[in-house]
């Protein structure tokens, strides 16, 4: 039961993509709401992400994830209207469907036999992701290079302007009178007398709940009020190009183009988690896969290279838990911070505001760490 | 609204053409120098809001100074030093990747 001294309904810990969701959706149907962030030098994961709302190949070990995943792309165009409605500001949401590429018959077999083991699990949600070949990719995509063999196409996938999405949150949530507080890394989080004391340094403010959206910081706040979240965060580099005219329809998994013209290419996975490490090797080998798939990319000027952290769970699959110990807190961690937005604002929302995770997030406890190693 | 220096007159003429009409310039003119001395203000528009640009900062950070050199799209028209018959165009807005 929340205590009466409570200062606002649920304190969100985090302002990054999953935090700010969590904080939109709260906001609307009427919670009073804090948010909580870190200053500019944080290291935000969310400052680095493809901007892909994406469903092909997820949910291999976890077949719940992908119904999850594919109910989230569902709901993205009405959470993007939404967001249009509440702050004029279009993030530029398309749903043409998506591409993995492959360069040789050996990694389109490797491709079709993944999706095979994917789609083949019990349990898993029907949806078709298809192989095409050459010949049926090279109407869908006219810039391709000879290399190209084939590929996997999913209708399903879709990619925004996550810059755009960044400012519409922000936005929305001035306009619903969320309480911001930037600059404010949480310290500790205490259940005293049904509410929680969330500590900033020289600062606390009392909420009846509390959500940990703090990306790979939750594995140190989760155990403050009884919850867990296993990190093992991973690195991911991203070389922009200079904008031009629209050649590419679809998103690639490693290349983008965006709405406003520049070409995202990125599909590295370093360990490690300092964000201020750049691996040229990387970008090199990103960079020349990349011009084989596409070979227009050669001509253009590359303008910005950037290195950012993956939040990652133990077994890469999101963590949405409850505590059993303080009854009002919450964790919420992934990687899909974008793809899972919808969800974020529009079904977990409502169920923190209920006070109990609906049943269907039941596979995502940080319980299925629990489980003693073999031998 | 730009002129030269007196001692600027000492070195050598060369032409170039900007959007198909030829134009004087100096001998170690960047182009971007080139264009705010012929009287070129506004080099391109902006691929997103469409707003004029012109060269800004002339020391290759700002890339507002984007102009197609000899067929080649998007340089940075600081950064590149005129030659005899160079072709220069302002442009207006995304650049097309096959050019």
């Amino acid at each position: 039961m929340p205590s009466k001294s409570a200062e606002c309904d649920v304190g969100v810990v985090g302002g990054g993509l999953v935090g700010s969701c969590l904080a939109l959706g709260l906001a609307r149907v009427g919670q009073r709401v804090a948010l909580f962030d870190e200053g500019d030098g944080a290291v935000r994961a969310s400052h680095a992400n493809f901007a892909l709302v994406w469903v092909q190949s997820k949910g291999l070990g976890l077949p719940e994830y992908a119904g999850w995943t594919i109910r989230s792309a569902d709901a993205w165009a009405s959470f993007a209207a939404g967001l249009k409605e509440e702050t004029g500001i279009d993030v530029a949401y398309e749903r043409p469907g998506g591409f993995h590429l492959a360069l040789s018959e050996a990694e389109l077999e490797k491709r079709a036999q993944e999706l095979k083991r994917l789609h083949n699990q019990p349990g898993m949600v029907r949806y078709a992701t298809e192989i095409l070949d050459r010949r049926q990719l090279e109407g869908m995509l006219p810039q391709l290079g000879p290399e190209v063999v084939g590929g996997s196409f999913c209708a399903l996938d879709g990619h925004c302007n996550s810059l755009r999405l960044h400012f519409a949150l922000k936005s929305a949530l001035k306009g619903r009178r969320v309480r911001l507080c930037p600059d404010h890394r949480v310290e500790r989080i205490d259940w005293e007398g049904g509410a929680f004391n969330i500590r900033t340094r020289g600062c606390s403010l009392l909420a009846g709940k509390v959500v940990i959206a703090a990306g790979n910081g939750s594995m140190q706040l989760a155990p403050m009020v009884g919850l867990s979240a296993p990190m093992r965060p991973n690195r991911g580099q991203v070389i922009v190009t200079e904008r031009v005219q629209r050649f590419l329809n679809h998103p690639i998994v490693s290349v983008r183009q965006t709405d406003e013209g520049t070409v995202m290419i990125g599909d590295s996975q370093l360990e490690g988690s300092d964000p201020q490490k750049m691996t040229m090797s990387v970008n090199q080998a990103m960079a020349a896969r990349a011009v084989r798939i596409f070979p227009i990319l050669a001509r253009l000027n590359v303008v910005r290279m950037w290195s950012g952290i993956r939040v990652m769970t133990q077994d890469g699959f999101p963590v949405y838990d409850q505590s059993e110990r303080c009854p009002g807190a919450f964790v919420v961690c992934c990687h899909s911070g974008v793809t899972l937005a919808a969800n974020h604002a529009l079904t977990l929302a409502p169920m923190i505001v209920a006070g109990r995770l609906d049943p269907v997030l039941d596979p995502f406890s940080a319980r299925r760490f629990d489980v003693c190693q073999a031998a | 609204m730009f002129a030269r220096l007196p001692e600027a007159a000492a070195t050598a003429t060369i032409s170039v053409i900007i959007d198909g009409k030829s134009v004087c310039a100096r001998a170690g003119d960047s182009v971007a120098a080139t264009l705010l001395a012929a009287g070129f203000d506004r080099c391109r528009t902006s691929p997103v809001s469409g707003a004029p640009r012109g060269p800004y900062c002339l020391m290759g950070v700002c890339f507002e100074c984007l102009v197609s050199v000899d067929g080649v799209g998007n340089r940075q028209g600081c950064l590149v030093l005129v030659r005899e018959g160079m072709r220069i165009e302002t442009g207006a807005g995304r650049r097309d990747a096959a050019r």
